[in-house]
């Protein structure tokens, strides 16, 4: 399952897990880059906010997840549109679970999760994708 | 004058107003005008987990926006006013009578709008109000990021022939 460059997702039904959202072609990449890793790509589905009003972005979060029963949501700027859509989806559903500043490490933690809750999985993710973010070298 | 940039912007606070705007031009504070938002507790707190705990957001029906706007442009931090839409920058612009330049920095894709650039989606009336607006003597222009050309609104309406440098 990948996203495409046009904002639309790309659904092959079945076992999607969550939904990467995100600037241009963020949710693409990261979607690719899991795929590439694991092969468990098909287990997230992407929606980009490129070209899209704020209110479209919010329009296309909530037919995906009604067509695909996810309950996770991974974005990357905790500021960015499609965060802020996500995080209004959320008001009303509140079992779904948002995690924002994801990274590769996080994704690559919840695709090989075994099933459990939406929200033990999000922190759990959450937490992995934390640690991933180290600095090396430099004098500081 | 502190307010570096008017904005008409539909997705109001977003990473091109956050990090995009907001780092270069040094924004500490965010002046969002909306009558729904400023109505709003709900919305003004989703608005505000977006908002770097540096960063100062304020939430502003017109009336109050036009009312308190010397104070904005008065604060010596650098700040934006951004509205989710052309009406309320021009009704801001017409109650203040000091806003000389306007950046229009997205207004996607809907049902009855049509394109005019990669960000900038407009209906037949919004364009009048942007000529309206425009031809209250307000520079008005299209620009996503700093790193853009600032395209005049003349050639985004197709009024005037396009500046091929960095477009």
């Amino acid at each position: 399952m990948t996203s495409s460059s046009d904002g639309k997702e790309h659904s092959a039904a079945g076992e999607v897990r969550a939904i990467v959202v995100g600037h241009g072609s963020y949710p693409e990449g990261m979607i690719d880059a899991v795929d590439r890793i694991t092969g468990r790509g098909h287990l997230l589905v992407g929606i980009s906010n490129r070209d899209l009003s704020a209110g479209e972005i919010e329009t296309r979060l909530r037919e995906c997840t009604a067509t695909t029963g996810v309950k996770v949501f991974f974005s990357d700027l905790p500021a960015g549109s499609a965060t802020l859509a996500v995080r209004r989806l959320l008001r009303d559903h509140t079992d779904c679970v948002l995690v924002t500043g994801a990274n590769l490490a996080a994704l690559l933690d919840f695709v090989f999760q075994p099933p459990m809750s939406a929200v033990d999985a999000a922190h759990h993710a959450a937490e992995k994708g934390r640690l991933a973010v180290i600095v090396n070298g430099g004098a500081w | 004058m502190s307010v570096r940039l008017y904005r008409i912007d539909d997705r109001l606070i977003h990473g091109q107003v956050v990090v995009g705007w907001g780092q270069p031009l040094d924004i500490e504070f965010i002046v969002l005008v909306d009558d729904n938002v400023a109505s709003s507790d709900w919305e003004q707190d989703l608005y505000r987990m977006g908002i770097p705990p540096e960063m100062e957001i304020l939430f502003a029906d017109v009336a109050s926006a036009a009312r308190d706007h010397e104070r904005y442009v008065g604060d010596p931090r650098p700040g934006i006013v951004v509205t989710g839409d052309i009406a309320t920058m021009d009704r801001l612009v017409c109650a203040t009578g000091t806003i000389a330049s306007v950046n229009v920095g997205g207004l996607h894709y809907r049902a009855g709008r049509s394109q005019k650039s990669r960000y900038v989606f407009l209906t037949p009336g919004e364009e009048r109000e942007l000529r309206d607006l425009a031809s209250r003597g307000v520079k008005v222009t299209a620009q996503d990021v700093p790193a853009a050309r600032q395209v005049p609104i003349e050639e985004v309406l197709g009024d005037a022939p396009p500046d091929r440098r960095g477009a």
